[in-house]
């Protein structure tokens, strides 16, 4: 029998690993992508020759440190890639991999799957052409591509400008950066962005060197709709009472992101209400222990708090699990951890006040916007059946099959909170939350079962 | 017209495959959606409009890339390695 399980290998997962491995518990290490590092530090394929610096920046020594700890692991943990975890019930996952499905026992799991960009659509969204800010990373980071010819990139969080400094480095187009954000926010936030220096330092120079390049940055400036015909031809956008356009041929948004929390779910971990992350999630000690005895939280799936926290977060997991095993762990590193993490945990907050949350989106969506992309639920259609009387999430799901798509919600599920939440009057966490079924991710038809 | 631009990483074997019928090519190392993106400008057609759709978070989450191959298999493009001979066909959707 497999005794510890760990989903996800990124940041988290990855540090999770070594940690067990170091005390002598060898994990299975599973994850959907074929190859590790997670996100952030997302590897290209094994023929593609950009060195490290050019595809990680700033962050090349800690990506090639991660990649390094994977790859020396090899031989001691059973490491599963291209392995989705699409079911998971006390004591075991269901998983598929190249169209086999399997079942794995675990005595204690680490859940450490991540994010997805969080979504605010507007009309036009669904046109090809337009991305989410992450997956016009990817495209760049994992295929040495730009999502288009012309790009505009707009929404908020810290990945906004990155990822416009990383296409207009790469020799893409830039058209702009329009920052949802008032520069005002950000003044505000100085105090608690100055608990990370370095990072504050880093974010301050991509602005620096947009600008520096000639690539015009709004603050304060929403996307209104997306224009085309059968692809992206031009943005519609305003900054006070000023409406503007901009012709383009792609476009890149999102606010910030939002933790994947499906596997907690289906184990019955109790939830809990995150004003910063304005979301429902698993509730964890300050060591990542969920309200499971044998379920363990690391990195953004549990909470958004970036890359280095997710390292801290799976070591200190892992050590968490190990004391629970009844195995001595040096008390002195999980203070550190602890302490480290807290800081960050100041930080975010920062963060989260220099790209505050746009609280007027839900006001100002008309009611043909479409919000669900699987089913093609528009927010009028949300709002009729609010106004039936269904202000509870899975109510409104029943009823009008908002985040009942192939998605399952991933995409519409915090824009669909947002909506109701308005509609109704109540308070967003009364909403409640998008529950989890099993698959969590569609399966292809055709799957084999191995004993 | 094609909707991706390469940016780097252009020296790399090139692979032939089908796209609905049509021949195509794309680079060794391309997922299947680098691999039509560069030369078409959709991957699929919605389940409710057959509005075109050409994939939206590039990480295996919004499900709006999925494509069918000549063995039958659905797959998500996103997350798919081009192989050389692939028949890949781009489902039209359903019309209202
Ligand atoms: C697209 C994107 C780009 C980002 N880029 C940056 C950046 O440039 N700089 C920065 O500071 N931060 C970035 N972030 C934030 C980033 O998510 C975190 O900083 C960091 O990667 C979190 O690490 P993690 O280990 O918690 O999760 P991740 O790195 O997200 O790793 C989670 C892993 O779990 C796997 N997984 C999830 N669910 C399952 C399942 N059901 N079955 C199997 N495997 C599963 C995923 O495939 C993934 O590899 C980015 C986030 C996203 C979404
Ligand atoms: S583009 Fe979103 S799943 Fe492939």
């Amino acid at each position: 029998m497999s005794a510890v399980v760990i989903v996800g290998a990124g940041p988290a997962g990855i540090r999770a690993a070594q940690t067990l491995v170091e005390h002598g518990v060898h994990p299975v290490l599973i994850d959907e992508a074929s190859q590790g590092g997670g996100q952030i530090y997302r590897r290209q394929p094994a023929n593609f020759t950009r060195p490290a610096r050019q595809l990680y920046g700033f962050e090349a020594r800690k990506a090639s440190a991660l990649h390094q700890t994977l790859d020396a692991l090899a031989g001691q943990i059973d490491y599963r890639p291209g392995t989705l975890v699409w079911n998971a019930e006390h004591g075991a996952l269901d998983t598929l991999r190249d169209g086999h499905a399997a079942h794995l026992p675990y005595q204690r799991l680490i859940i450490a799957t991540g994010a997805t960009d969080r979504v605010l659509p507007v009309p036009g969204w669904t046109l090809p052409g337009v991305y989410t800010l992450g997956a016009a990373q990817i495209a760049l980071k994992h295929q040495g591509c730009a999502i288009g010819e012309r790009v505009l990139f707009c929404g908020s969080g810290p990945l906004l400008y990155l990822v416009a400094y990383q296409y207009a480095k790469a020799g893409a187009k830039v058209l702009g950066v329009l920052d949802s954000a008032p520069f005002s926010a950000q003044c505000r936030a100085l105090p608690e962005l100055l608990e990370q220096p370095a990072t504050l330092g880093k974010g301050l120079y991509y602005r620096a060197w947009l600008s520096a390049h000639g690539v015009p940055v709004h603050q304060g400036a929403t996307l209104e709709r997306i224009e085309g015909g059968q692809q992206v031809q031009r943005a519609v956008w305003r900054k006070g009472d000023q409406l503007h356009d901009t012709e383009c041929d792609a476009l890149a948004f999102a606010h910030a992101l939002r933790s994947e929390t499906q596997l907690a779910d289906l184990l019955g971990c109790a939830f809990e209400w995150s004003t910063l992350n304005r979301a429902w999630l698993p509730r964890r000690d300050q060591a990542g222990r969920s309200s499971e005895h044998d379920v363990y939280l690391a990195g953004d799936g549990a909470g958004i708090m970036g890359a280095d926290a997710a390292e801290m977060a799976g070591e200190r997991a892992a050590l968490a699990l190990l004391q629970d095993l009844g195995q001595t762990v040096d008390p002195q590193r999980c203070r550190t951890l602890e302490k480290r993490l807290t800081r960050i945990g100041r930080f975010r907050e920062g963060l989260e006040a220099a790209f505050p949350f746009p609280e007027h989106w839900a006001e100002q969506a008309p009611d043909d916007l479409v919000v669900c992309r699987c089913e093609e639920i528009s927010v009028g259609e949300l709002r009729a059946v609010v106004g039936e009387g269904h202000w509870e999430i899975n109510r409104a799901k029943a009823h009008c099959r908002v985040g009942m798509g192939r998605c399952q919600g991933r995409m519409c599920g915090a824009a669909a909170a947002e909506i109701i939440a308005h509609c109704s009057g109540k308070a967003l966490h009364e909403v409640g939350r998008l529950r989890a079924q099993a698959p969590i991710k569609p399966l292809p038809f055709g799957v084999e079962h191995d004993a | 017209m094609a909707l991706f631009k390469r940016l780097a990483e252009h020296q790399r074997p090139v692979l032939d495959f089908t796209l609905d019928g049509e021949p195509a090519c794309g680079l060794l190392g391309d997922t299947l959606l680098t691999a039509i993106l560069t030369s078409g400008a959709h991957l699929r057609g919605s389940d409710f409009s057959a509005e075109p759709r050409a994939g939206f978070c590039l990480m295996g989450a919004c499900q709006d890339c999925w494509v069918r191959l000549g063995d039958g298999r659905r797959v998500r493009a996103c997350a798919t390695a081009l192989e050389t001979g692939q028949q890949v066909l781009r489902e039209p959707g359903r019309r209202p």
